[in-house]
């Protein structure tokens, strides 16, 4: 109890009709994910205080909100990064970033002004005025703002939703670095499921207002039925740690036991990262195949085989030896009915290719 | 200014039905002419109204045909010129900004200094400039509660008008041309200052 991020909220909102109640731990980013109009802002919104619904919000042992109290927003540790970076444009970025700053109890303060400016590199922006910073910039500044309040609890609605694929790509590395290197728990809303596998620990599914499943995020993505394990462009992800670096840049890496190779020439053993497996990329085998291009043929049980419209299937299958790791794979009808394949069958997991999700 | 604002600031985020009914309230001076809103004025601050509950803590009779009792009058009477600007600039800032604000620690009051007076400076320079030039220019309001007694209630609009009624058109010339020269000035200099702050008033 005392240790995770408690939310129930009931209530209307226009025409919308939200009921959730869930609980995620205190560590690392949990994604709020969805729809559009499912209610996640909505949610990030009544834990920053900004909405008044009936419900509960506990972090940790502190009650921001049940029946008896609400405490207003600016008494709340956390900081808000909204979609727009919303720079107050009459202070310079130095202003702006010590604006929440200056205003936190100093026993609260754990984060310091020259780490987050490194960590985000925004140190030569500081004496400009937020006007003339480019999207990719101004959205650094307004994340630097919000960690400098010293909050206990981050919040960002879709902080990357407004910039464009060049200046995505040229802030994910700083969330990366910000996730290794400050114990901040964040909530982070989305829609963009690539967003989500990259940078998510747990995942909170959301639709219509109410919860689907909540979770580690592996297992989330994998849940049998749900509907996110149901696209096309389904990949699952899985937590892993580096064994090896071979000289020809192959990498081996540990999935739950078992072996992947990765060509990946960057790491180090004892790395962790995420591996990143599409559905579309894993065929089935009877038998291990004795020469082929493929470098990763891995044992696997058949857990579950669901039908994906008329022509096609998912199978959900456990790749782990020590404990479970589930992927899936897509294949043809046709296929399923010539292999004959059955639920808690061993079979050969072939996997075309796997990509690395994220570094850690 | 210090009773526009508040009432700008209610009237840009209250969602009370209320709104309207004191928005319309107002901006009546607007379209009243100025002798029916003198003449209430007058009602009120006179012996029987406001003016003589009030009065005697001033040591007055009434407020009628005095110094403060114009001035009261002028505040009314130019209320929609310094509400209207404000509560548009506080209207154009959009409630953002202050919740970005409350999630960086900022208390209301700290919000309204920090973020919304700043951001709608525009607003308020517009909104006292036409304050206090829609003031100097007034006659009708001045007329009906004023009485035009002189040394105490005589102001330069009537002035110029009694100069004219006598026919001593050198004395209205001068007050007259002093006025435009004034007028002049007073916007030209808002406006530089407002192009200096980066946005501009009118």
């Amino acid at each position: 109890m005392g240790n995770e991020i408690a939310i129930t909220l009931k209530g209307d909102l226009g025409a919308f009709h939200l009921d959730v109640d869930f609980a995620v731990p205190m560590h690392g980013i949990t994604a709020l994910f969805g729809p559009s109009g499912c209610g996640k802002t909505s949610i990030l919104r009544s834990v920053a205080g900004l909405n008044h619904m009936a419900g509960r919000i506990a972090i940790g042992s502190h009650i921001w909100q049940d029946q008896e109290r609400f405490v207003p927003t600016h008494k709340r540790p956390l900081g808000y990064v909204f979609q727009e970076a919303s720079l107050f444009p009459h202070l310079s970025v130095r202003q702006n970033l010590i604006y929440g700053e200056k205003r936190a109890k100093k026993a609260e303060k754990h984060i310091r002004f020259d780490d987050i400016v490194d960590l985000l590199g925004i140190g030569h922006l500081i004496d400009r005025s937020p006007m003339h910073l480019s999207g990719g910039e101004r959205q650094r500044v307004s994340i630097g703002r919000a960690l400098l309040s010293q909050p206990q609890l981050l919040l960002m609605d879709e902080p990357l939703s407004a910039l464009d694929r060049m200046a995505k790509d040229e802030i994910l590395p700083y969330f990366e670095a910000l996730h290794a290197n400050l114990k901040v728990p964040i909530l982070l809303v989305s829609h963009d499921i690539s967003e989500v596998e990259r940078l998510a620990d747990h995942l909170v599914l959301l639709k219509d207002g109410r919860l689907v499943n909540s979770g580690p995020l592996s297992d989330v993505l994998s849940a049998p039925d749900s509907t996110l394990a149901m696209r096309r462009d389904f990949a699952a992800v899985l937590p892993a740690q580096v064994l090896r670096t071979d000289e020809d840049g192959i990498s081996a890496l540990d999935v739950a036991g078992s072996e992947f190779l990765v060509l990946a020439d960057t790491l180090r053993p004892g790395d962790a990262v995420r591996l990143r497996i599409a559905a579309s990329d894993i065929s089935i085998a009877r038998g291990k195949h004795a020469s082929s291009s493929i470098l990763n043929s891995i044992p696997a049980r058949i857990l579950g085989i669901e039908t994906l419209g008329a022509t096609e299937a998912s199978l959900r299958l456990d790749i782990g030896k020590n404990h479970p790791a589930i992927v899936r794979a897509r294949i043809s009808q046709r296929s399923l009915a010539a292999l004959n394949l059955q639920i808690d069958e061993m079979v050969i997991a072939q996997i075309k290719s796997v990509s690395l999700a994220a570094n850690r | 200014m210090i009773i526009g604002t508040p009432i700008a600031w209610w009237l840009a985020w209250s969602k009370s039905r209320w709104k309207e009914v004191v928005a319309t309230l107002v901006a009546l001076p607007l379209v009243l002419p100025p002798t029916v809103l003198g003449f209430y004025i007058l009602l009120a601050l006179g012996p029987n109204g406001l003016g003589g509950w009030f009065g005697p803590w001033f040591g007055l009779r009434t407020f009628a045909f005095t110094f403060e009792g114009l001035v009261a009058g002028s505040v009314l009477y130019s209320m929609p010129f310094v509400v209207q600007p404000i509560r548009n600039a506080f209207e154009a800032i959009g409630a953002r900004p202050l919740e970005v604000a409350a999630t960086l620690r900022a208390s209301p009051l700290d919000r309204f200094f920090t973020i919304a007076l700043p951001l709608a400076i525009p607003g308020f320079l517009t909104g006292a400039v036409l304050g206090f030039a829609h003031t100097v220019g007034e006659f009708g309001v001045i007329l009906m509660i004023g009485g035009n007694i002189p040394g105490e209630t005589k102001v330069l609009s009537i002035a110029i008008y009694d100069f004219v009624e006598t026919l001593r058109w050198r004395e209205a010339h001068i007050l007259s041309a002093g006025m435009l020269v004034f007028a002049f000035l007073v916007i030209l200099t808002v406006s530089l200052l407002a192009r200096r702050s980066g946005r501009r008033a009118f």
